[in-house]
């Protein structure tokens, strides 16, 4: 079983598909990970010597952000932008789109699931 | 789409004159503007810059972090208060 930056990896897995579930990692770092430690992208999680999975981690430490650093980093700029006040602060706080998106419908990503509003009406013909 | 770096960032070139003539008498008057495009630049940290909305003019105190920003993005265009019947919502 091997762990890398608190996360455990399938055993079962090929290599660079197995780092993908890593936050902050996706196929190309993965690949980039493992070329530089020196592993074959190919070979299964399970079949990583020791040795190889020290590199791996190192390769990682030094190069990419992951995991918790990765995602205190994402909040720090969100909260950078709602301090300073300027307009995508603002539609962080409110909870919706920040790029000028329509909210006439569906931004349904950030607006988050239906509230249904009670008694509305409805146009009569 | 990026600015062309020849030609450095877009600053309405009176509201820059301004602000150098401001702080180099370290004064610190409000600057009103309409040029709501202008970009932050270092030199407007610590001024006070009144950024018109369309309607009135907002102050907006500049730090540190609102380099590289425009001025426009502090001085919101529009009002929304929330729905009616909408409880605790749509406050700014």
């Amino acid at each position: 079983m091997a762990r890398i930056s608190g996360v455990d990896l399938p055993k079962n897995k090929r290599g660079v598909i197995g780092l993908t579930y890593i936050y902050g990692m996706g196929k190309s770092t993965a690949a980039k990970v493992l070329s530089q430690a020196g592993v074959i992208q190919d070979k299964k999680v399970s079949d990583w010597t020791d040795e190889e999975i020290n590199n791996i981690r190192k390769a990682i430490l030094e190069n990419i952000k992951t995991e918790g650093e990765l995602r205190s980093e994402y909040q720090l700029n969100i909260k950078r932008l709602m301090d300073i006040g300027c307009y995508r602060g603002i539609r962080h706080r409110v909870g919706l789109p920040l790029r000028g998106q329509k909210t006439k419908n569906n931004a349904r990503t950030r607006k988050g699931r239906k509230k249904t509003v009670a008694n509305k009406k409805k146009a009569t013909k | 789409m990026a600015r062309s770096l020849k030609k450095g960032p877009y600053i309405h070139y009176k509201l820059y004159k301004k602000v150098l003539a401001n702080s180099e008498a370290s004064k610190k008057n409000v600057i009103k503007t309409w040029s709501r495009a202008s970009m932050i630049s270092p030199d407007f940290v610590g001024q006070t810059i009144a950024v018109h909305n369309g309607k009135q003019f907002i102050p907006v105190y500049v730090t540190e972090n609102m380099v590289g920003h425009k001025l426009g993005e502090f001085s919101p265009t529009r009002t929304f208060r929330g729905h009616s019947g909408s409880k605790n919502k749509g406050k700014k």
